[in-house]
């Protein structure tokens, strides 16, 4: 081995040493940086069981009452669904202009992706709280004052069963409402990272917090995605 | 996917960024026609695509490096096969209920 061989293999060894963001228990930054990808799917992989059996069971009473599925979809205003859906389509596309602005050293382009990730967030969750609030004001919200006294769309002179319609809201109210919930993480996870880049914590070398934060993200987007069609399409040509 | 060159280019983005929008467009369209039993596989064979667009090109599973976050993610949808197949197999085939 030559000296300038020699000398370049010991300034490997002390960049290493000295990157600040590497914690000791890693031999490189790119295994620190896929340890941390890797468990961010791992959790996302028991978040699709987590979300995958309440999707079973909306499936199974999907079949059972499938008339009582349609009327109930059917006072749900898919325009508000299509409008979220949108919105949270947007925001995955400012979550990857975020993740290449910092692969790429754009600090501005980083922090202005984040904010309107972060307000498309807030856009999503101020839509669903419109929706909530006319649920509680129609009593269509699962309980003691639930009332439904719509017809089935595919049997125009009969009425649902508020049973089981009930059952649609209860299950609509616990889907989106555990969307909801992993949106308001989403919107604290987003806080930080906007932070963190504010405080230029994130370079091209480090920036795996924004890309896992970012998978987290592009996963309620794809939650989303199912629900929409499942909750708000059902039937809807009648 | 090395940590100093970007994933993927602007381009690609924006290009699955209209694709996203256009199959949200042709899910509305789809459910307002009557396809009779088509209406529900439709719906989800569009969520199936743009749900892939995203896991593929924005959540790069496309182009990663590791070889463990494509079983981690292949696991993840065997499993959920599991469920939702079974149950659904199940219920399908009872002649009680």
């Amino acid at each position: 081995m030559s000296d300038s061989q020699v000398a370049a293999v010991q300034g490997e060894a002390r960049d290493e040493v000295y990157d600040p963001a590497l914690r000791h228990h890693f031999a490189k930054p790119e295994q620190q940086r896929d340890a941390a990808s890797l468990g961010m799917w791992w959790f996302l992989a028991t978040e699709v069981m987590f979300f995958g059996g309440l999707f079973c069971a909306y499936l199974i009473y999907r079949r059972m009452y499938f008339g009582e599925f349609a009327a109930a979809s059917q006072t749900l205003s898919w325009k508000l669904g299509a409008t979220n859906t949108a919105v949270l389509i947007c925001s995955s596309l400012t979550v990857v202009m975020a993740v290449w602005a910092v692969q790429t050293g754009r600090r501005t382009m980083l922090v202005g992706n984040l904010a309107l990730t972060l307000i498309l967030g807030l856009v999503f969750l101020g839509i669903k709280g419109i929706e909530y609030r006319e649920k509680f004001e129609k009593h269509h919200v699962p309980g003691a004052s639930f009332e439904f006294h719509e017809k089935i769309p595919s049997h125009p002179g009969q009425y649902a069963n508020p049973q089981h319609a009930q059952i649609f809201f209860a299950l609509y109210f616990v889907m989106t409402g555990l969307h909801a919930l992993h949106m308001i993480v989403g919107v604290g996870i987003f806080v930080y990272l906007l932070t963190m880049s504010w405080k230029g914590r994130f370079s091209p070398e480090y920036n795996t917090p924004i890309e896992i934060g970012g998978l987290y993200w592009h996963f309620v987007d794809i939650i989303w995605i199912y629900l929409f069609p499942l909750l708000y399409l059902i039937d809807l040509h009648k | 996917m090395s940590a100093h060159s970007p994933s993927s280019s602007l381009k690609t983005y924006f290009a699955i960024w209209i694709a996203l929008l256009v199959g949200t467009a042709l899910t509305v369209t789809a459910a307002r026609i009557d396809l009779r039993p088509f209406n529900a596989a439709i719906a989800l064979t569009i969520a199936t695509i743009k749900a892939t667009l995203v896991a593929l090109f924005f959540m790069h599973i496309k182009g990663a490096s590791e070889r463990l976050t494509k079983l981690v993610v292949i696991s993840a949808i065997f499993f959920l096969l599991i469920l939702l197949g079974l149950s659904m197999s199940d219920y399908a085939t009872r002649s009680w209920s």
